[in-house]
Formats: structure tokens, C-alpha cells, sequence
């Protein structure tokens, strides 16, 4: 059973505190238990508390799938991008590496990669994702477009991204200013900056002090 | 404003979409191979092959319980008809002719031995269905197909891949007329 069209996943990373309920909640989801399937990215930790709730986007072209060796990786017809078919799966780690929003993650216990599916064992009959019906403050919110535009009536979602010359649709809206004018981010220009949250040096010749 | 922001919405497809935006059909053929999309892929599920191996072995044993059955409590006998096949005169002692017993059946053949020696059997090579030639010199008759030989008075195989003898048609010579008067069975 598909998902209904209707029932539309919303991410509203200014409404994120931080509180990794939706890590939590994610874990007990029976599908995957144990192991969430969310990242909580901190935007500029030494400066700001702001932090941002990970889920797959569920692409139209899912990058993961495309570089996926071993054709693991499927699409169904509602636009979920479901985790690796586990006979397939060969843990090769192409999609965790592709994949512009870092989604997808290796269990290497497993020789499995795993990525949110959109709890499509609940969305499929109509339930709210485990992370959506957790979220206090409805950061990650589940629901029909008419409710969201109830609900937040300065914000408007958002699906389109540009890669680099690549325009992405997603399954998954972000929810962005009303008055919000459209933004390029160049994703390659960022590639050396140092990861978010961790401060490592590639060059391990460069002391700290010369940075 | 609006404007400016009108394409930051659209409508997913529910197909996948290749990175070149181009269509189904213009893509290379390894993408059609192994599609992105669900539905495209043919899967296999362990149930459905131990379905498949149930059903299949399944049949098989039916059918050979079916022919066990048949063998054993099936009609064996057929009332066949009588039918002149031939004038004794017409056939000089070493030499054949192909007849149909009863009408429409495949080819038969009827061999002249000697004076009064007739035999007949089904033409059709018990191998692959070739038709034999008889050799009345050296009392065989040959499939040439894949040199299978029968033994002219019995119609027993002696050599090559036929493993079955060859069905005999049941004669009997009154006066100056060959009668057909029934096909034995070559199963055993």
C-alpha cells in the first residue's frame, strides 16, 4: 500500500531544540530497532545551539541508487526511496558517500547499509512517522499541505535544490521563510571546510595555531 | 516574489528520474537493466521460489503417478479393425510398402521375408521418430538418422540410440490378400 499522496513530510529546522527525540524514537521503529536512522547536525556548535534533524529527502533521481553497484536500492511508485534490499546490499558505502544531504548510513556490524524509509511501515497505512509523532516541537511534522499552511502561516515548503547543475526534487519539503528569496549554495566550495561538530585537521603537518 | 519562488514547488513523478532529466526511452539500455524503480524489478522472494519448486516438483510427481496408473489399470486392449493391406502378389519376395493401419494412423510398413513370410511394423524409429528402411538381405531394418538397427523378425533394437522395439502390426495372410489385424504394444 502506498503512501497517501496527501500525507506530506514537512522539516521545519527553526522549530528544532535539539532534544533528539525523533533519534530516540527512531531506534524503537521495529523495522530497524536499535538504530537510528536520524542525524542530528549542529549548524555552528562553538557559536550557536541551533541544531537540525537529518531525514532522507526521497528524491525523484536518488543519487544513492543511481551509484549503488549492486542495485540495492529501489524507489517505490509513491516516491520513497527504501532502505538497501538486504540480499543485495554489498556495504560498498557508494551511496552513504554520494548522497548530497548524507542520509544514507553503513551498518558495518551488518555489512548493511540502512537509511529512513519514512517508517513506511507506518506511513503505508496512514500512521505518522515515529520521529513526526514524537517531535515536541513539530520540527519534523507529517501532515496535508493545507494543515501546514494553518499551522505556519509564515513559512512556505520547499523540494527543489540545485546540486551543482543538477535540480533535485524531493519527496520531503523544507520549510523556509515566506519571504525567503531563492539561494544557490555552492555544496563543493564547502568541501574542505572542517566537518560540523568535529575539529579535524586533514593535514596532519598543519599545526592548529596556522589555521 | 512569488514569482521568483513559483519552481521551488513541484509535484513528484512516480517514476524515478535519470540525473539527465531525459526521457525513458533515451536512456542506455544498462538503466532499463536495472531500474530504479520498484515496480520495474523483477524480484524473486524466497517464498515464491519454493513455490515455484513445490508446484513444479509437484506436477511431476503426478504426472508420473498419473502414467503408473495409466500402466497399470489402463485399457490394454483395443478392438482393432481388419483391413487388407495388400495383394499377396503385389509385393516380390525383399520388398516393402508403407500403409496406414488403421486409416490415418502414421506410416506402417510391411516387408516381404520370403514366400510366405510377411512382417509389419510402424515405421517411426523408436529413437526420434526417423522412418526405418528395411534391410531384408541382412534381415534388419535401419534408421539412418542416427544408425539405429532392428531386427527385421521381431523388430527388436540390436544397436544404436533406440531403446524400445518397434510397434509390430499383426498380419494374417488368407488366400491371396495380407490382412492387418492388430499393433502390438512396444512399451516393453
Amino acid at each position: 500500500m502506498p503512501v497517501p499522496e496527501i500525507l506530506e513530510f514537512f522539516i521545519d529546522p527553526s522549530r528544532c531544540i535539539g532534544c533528539q527525540s525523533c533519534i530516540q524514537a527512531c531506534s524503537e521503529c521495529d523495522t530497524h530497532k536499535g538504530q537510528s536512522m536520524i542525524q542530528l547536525d549542529y549548524i555552528d556548535r562553538e557559536r550557536s545551539t541551533q541544531t537540525l534533524p537529518v531525514v532522507c529527502m526521497h528524491c525523484d533521481s536518488p543519487t544513492c541508487a543511481e551509484v549503488c553497484p549492486a542495485d540495492a536500492i529501489k524507489r517505490t511508485e509513491d516516491g520513497v526511496v527504501q532502505t538497501a534490499r538486504k540480499p543485495r546490499c554489498i556495504a560498498c558505502n557508494n551511496c552513504v558517500l554520494a548522497c548530497p544531504f548524507g542520509v544514507p548510513k553503513m551498518n558495518t556490524r551488518m555489512n548493511l547499509m540502512m537509511k529512513c524509509d519514512m517508517c513506511y511501515d507506518r506511513t503505508s497505512v496512514g500512521l505518522k512517522p515515529m520521529c513526526a509523532s514524537v517531535c515536541p516541537s513539530q520540527a519534523l511534522a507529517f501532515g496535508t499541505r493545507a494543515e501546514m499552511a494553518k499551522l505556519r502561516p509564515r513559512s512556505r515548503p520547499v523540494n527543489t535544490f540545485q546540486f551543482g547543475r543538477q535540480t533535485i526534487r524531493t519527496k520531503v519539503n523544507v520549510m523556509v521563510p515566506l519571504e525567503q528569496v531563492r539561494e544557490t549554495v555552492d555544496v563543493t566550495a564547502a568541501m574542505f571546510e572542517p566537518t560540523i561538530g568535529h575539529d579535524v585537521l586533514d593535514d596532519v603537518f598543519r599545526s592548529e595555531g596556522d589555521a | 516574489m512569488n514569482d521568483l519562488n513559483a519552481d521551488r514547488h513541484a509535484p513528484l513523478p512516480p517514476r524515478s528520474v535519470p540525473p539527465d532529466g531525459a526521457s525513458p526511452s533515451r536512456q542506455p539500455r544498462w538503466r532499463r537493466d536495472f531500474p530504479i524503480d520498484w515496480n520495474e524489478d523483477d524480484y524473486v522472494s524466497r517464498r515464491d521460489l519454493i513455490r515455484f519448486v513445490v508446484v513444479t516438483s509437484g506436477a511431476f510427481a503426478i504426472g508420473q503417478i498419473w502414467l503408473v496408473w495409466k500402466s497399470l489399470f489402463g485399457r490394454r486392449s483395443a478392438v482393432w479393425p481388419e483391413q487388407p493391406v495388400a495383394a499377396v502378389d503385389d509385393l516380390p519376395v525383399g520388398g516393402a510398402k508403407t500403409f496406414s493401419y488403421p486409416p490415418g494412423s502414421t506410416p506402417r510398413l510391411l516387408v516381404r521375408t520370403g514366400p510366405v513370410g510377411f512382417v509389419a511394423y510402424d515405421q517411426q524409429c523408436t529413437h526420434l521418430q526417423c522412418p526405418v528402411v528395411p534391410k531384408v538381405s541382412e534381415g534388419k531394418l535401419h534408421c539412418p538418422c542416427h544408425n539405429g538397427w532392428f531386427d527385421l523378425a521381431t523388430g527388436d533394437p540390436i544397436a544404436g540410440p533406440p531403446q524400445r522395439r518397434l510397434p509390430r502390426v499383426l498380419l494374417d495372410v488368407r488366400g491371396e490378400t495380407v490382412y492387418a489385424t492388430g499393433v502390438e504394444d512396444s512399451t516393453t
